[in-house]
């Protein structure tokens, strides 16, 4: 044991009867150098989130429960002490952030009276030496206009801002250890690069550990010293970050890496030369009340042109914000636009009522990013799948069976036809979302962040389908994403937006070999684990 | 569905109150069997005290109280089932047109939901029985007037949540019209919490009938509790199981009714289920 800072052994966290299996998390050992960042990488529910929540005490008691095993911080046994001891640790010893840092923040107090409380609770310094302190602290995670930020409240930051200010909480006390429970998951990726570069200064500069909980391999690429795979509760693979992402042993972790989609675009045909199927000219859209009180309006199409040829697919990425849900949704004409022209196979239909678009519809049909939102929790999947031709005139009876096919064809078996959505993974969700669009036999497959909510096998599997189906139905695309990995896979060409504007649009090997746009390559650079060389499947 | 029973059947109190409701169901199909005839019927000595050959009793004019408190159970149920059943589908639609169309539909609807909830709901009450006289019709349509404000503002509330949920967006995406996307995808969506609802609404139904009933405005030729403890105020000294009986009806009726409400609305709330 000697100079590890937290030392787990024989982990055991019971899950209450009916749960999914017995123990959240089985037999685990983890030991924590001092000074290393280790990520604990694993799918939802491997129990990642368990083992920090056991670590700070906090786990969703009393159906959820260490059972066995030991904690070792600082020669207490983090599992056996008191309520009363734990809090001595938390904050002071072990400090944390969290996936969303808007629930960590007290919304009713400035971000300056929330850092001078743990500086009260956890130091002995004075008024004016603890808001010289904070000032300090919140510079040191590179927060524009400390003076000004120490009277802000949390709803008036950014969510990288509101991160940064919980990293400066975090600093104040100069913990031994840091718990961070997926910090970037919920930001944009040149905030998340900024974000993880924060955690590498306070593990480099302070001699910080860093418990680094994530699902995503790119970010452990950037960050890890060390890493710990755990698959459904069990560590399957732990070792030096080098080793484990350059020849990973176990059979699990090589196809978790295999499944992460590779930051290089892989070869394609020449530009397509077919016919145009989406023509959008000059789009606007404004969203914000622009009623007695001023208020603010954002402009989220600000003049976007795209096109999409027959057989291609188009990537939209960008920010959150950028507009590009905004885009996809005006293209498929679920929200009127403001201005502009939008050509569905030569028709124009960017002025149509809702009654005047419906023999448009389908042509052109959506796919969900949210699995759990997009599918109604009260009807049948077939009756989902079906609903599209019977609005269409298809006899019902006809329309089911054709549904059937339909479930067969994006991979679900039809014996599954009569359940409910709730019954469903994710992943066959999602299967779901794409068999109720295909029923209508579009020419055009408008994806909005289609594979953001699935685990990283899942969304391969998602992937694949997508390509198949395009490929086999001669399909034409326009692919949303946030992700430029996925981006790189699955597209043709690829429009880069900022601010409702499209800033780039070029053949994908171009725009990532060759970017012109400054933005694109921020973008590009900021991609975790950018500079991680995947190794070669076997 | 099933664990959403399992739920409710381990609520101790809202079973209690179920079994009451049972009995009183049990009540009223057995009334005609067990007091044949006309309650309002003279059968015996005026100021009978009960346990007599009258169980409960009987009144001023020697009418049997048992007799009109099983009666009067069948009006309650009667009036409280048919004002929230036409209340719920009044304040679904005013409440659904706003919650679906919005834009000035929406404001015009609901200021004048809001206008009724101002008024004080019984004077409301009253004075739309007084206007229309007194019958079972009247005093229905009162109840209606001053319950479906209630539903409008829930349904109108749950109809602006689900149009902004993906499913409701994909139906539209997929052509459907308007009566698809509510009836088919919006409204069995939200039954849950309408019926929760719903059955609060039913208590509040039978206390107001007893009201109007009690200051001479329910329907003279039908029993009712509200007119007994009317009929035994003045004798209340000497008589006290005249008042007792039917009010300690009304008691535990209303009491059984919200018990079940709340626990259906535990059950079926999924803002309560989220926990």
């Amino acid at each position: 044991m000697s100079d590890a800072v937290l030392e787990i052994e024989k982990l055991t966290i019971t899950l209450p009867p009916g749960a999914d299996r017995p123990n959240a998390v089985s037999d685990l050992d983890l030991v924590q150098r001092p000074g290393a960042v280790t990520c604990l990488i694993g799918e939802s529910g491997s129990g990642k989130s368990m083992v920090a929540r056991a670590i700070l005490g906090l786990l969703p008691g009393p159906r959820v429960r260490v059972s066995g095993g030991r904690i070792l911080f600082e020669g207490a046994d983090l599992a056996a002490i008191t309520p009363r001891q734990m809090r001595r640790v938390r904050g002071a010893r072990i400090a944390m952030i969290f996936q969303e840092p808007m629930t960590a923040l007290n919304p009713l107090h400035t971000i300056g009276r929330q850092i001078d409380e743990v500086l009260r609770i956890h130091t002995t310094l004075g008024h004016a030496d603890r808001r010289t302190r904070i000032l300090a602290l919140l510079q040191s995670v590179h927060l524009p206009d400390p003076a000004q930020l120490l009277r802000s409240y949390p709803h008036q930051l950014s969510g990288g801002q509101r991160q940064r200010a919980m990293i400066a909480m975090a600093r104040a006390v100069n913990p031994r250890l840091l718990i961070a429970d997926e910090p970037t998951t919920a930001l944009d990726v040149t905030t998340q690069a900024q974000i993880l570069h924060l955690i590498r200064d306070l593990q480099r500069e302070h001699g910080t550990s860093v418990l680094f909980i994530t699902h995503d391999f790119g970010v452990v690429a950037d960050i890890a010293d060390t890493v710990a795979v755990l698959q459904k509760g069990v560590l399957v693979e732990q070792g030096p970050a080098a080793s484990v992402l350059r020849a990973p042993k176990h059979a699990y972790t090589r196809a978790l890496i295999a499944a992460v989609p590779k930051l290089a675009p892989p070869p394609r045909r020449a530009v397509s030369t077919a016919p145009l199927v989406v023509e959008a000219k000059r789009v606007e859209k404004t969203y914000g009340a622009r009623g007695l009180f001023g208020g603010r309006v954002t402009r989220a199409l600000d003049g976007v042109d795209v096109t999409l040829r027959r057989g291609e697919t188009l990537g939209v990425v960008g920010e959150s914000g950028s507009g590009k849900s905004t885009l996809a949704r005006a293209i498929t004409r679920l929200m009127p636009v403001d201005g502009g022209e939008i050509l569905l196979a030569g028709h124009s239909v960017a002025d149509l009522s809702r009654r005047q678009m419906r023999p448009h519809r389908r042509r052109v049909q959506m796919v969900f990013q949210d699995p759990y939102g997009s599918l109604d929790p009260r009807q049948r999947v077939v009756d989902i799948v079906a609903e599209g031709p019977i609005i269409h005139g298809t006899e019902p009876g006809i329309a089911r069976v054709q549904a059937c096919e339909m479930l067969a064809l994006v991979g679900l078996d039809p014996a599954g036809a009569q359940r409910f959505p709730h019954e469903f993974s994710g992943g066959q969700r999602q299967r779901i979302g794409i068999a109720r669009a295909l029923a209508m036999k579009p020419e055009i497959l408008v994806a909005d962040e289609p594979v953001s909510a699935l685990d990283v096998s899942v969304q391969a599997q998602v992937l694949a389908l997508l390509a198949d189906i395009k490929a086999r139905l001669h399909l034409s695309m326009l692919f949303v994403t946030h992700d430029l990995r996925v981006a790189l896979q699955v597209c043709d060409r690829i429009a880069v937006m900022r601010a409702g504007q499209v800033v780039e649009v070029a053949p994908t090997s171009e725009i990532f070999y060759a970017p012109k746009h400054p933005y694109t390559k921020a973008l590009f650079a900021a991609v975790p684990g950018a500079q991680w060389q995947e190794p070669i499947p076997a | 569905m099933r664990t959403g029973l399992a739920r409710f059947a381990r609520n101790r109190l809202a079973l209690a109150g179920a079994a009451v409701l049972l009995g009183l169901v049990a009540l009223v199909a057995l009334t005609p069997l067990l007091y044949p005839g006309d309650p309002f019927r003279l059968v015996g000595p005026a100021l009978q005290p009960p346990g007599g050959p009258f169980l409960l009793g009987t009144d001023t004019l020697g009418r049997d109280v048992g007799a009109e408190i099983a009666y009067g159970a069948r009006t309650s149920l009667i009036i409280g089932l048919s004002a929230t059943g036409a209340a719920i589908l009044f304040g679904t639609l005013i409440g659904g047109l706003a919650g679906y169309y919005r834009g000035s539909v929406e404001v015009a609807l609901m200021r004048i939901t809001e206008f009724f909830q101002t008024i004080p709901a019984f004077v409301l009450a009253i004075l739309i029985v007084a206007i229309l006289s007194p019958s079972l019709f009247s005093e229905v349509v009162a109840i209606v007037a001053v319950s479906w404000p209630g539903i409008a503002r829930l349904v109108r509330g749950e109809f602006v949540a689900l149009g902004s949920r993906e499913f409701v967006l994909a139906c539209d995406g997929l052509g459907a019209g308007d009566a698809r996307i509510v009836f088919r995808h919006m409204l069995p969506n939200c039954t849950a919490a309408i019926i929760a609802v719903g059955t609060l609404l039913i208590g509040t139904a039978i206390l107001i009938e007893a009201g109007l009933a009690f200051l001479g405005l329910g329907d003279p030729n039908v029993m009712s509790w509200g007119l007994i403890i009317s009929s035994g105020r003045a004798v209340l000294r000497s008589a006290w199981w005249i008042c007792t009986f039917p009010g300690l009806a009304i008691l535990l009726t209303v009491l059984a009714i919200n018990l079940v409400g709340d626990g259906l609305n535990e059950v079926l709330n999924p803002r309560l289920r989220e926990r």
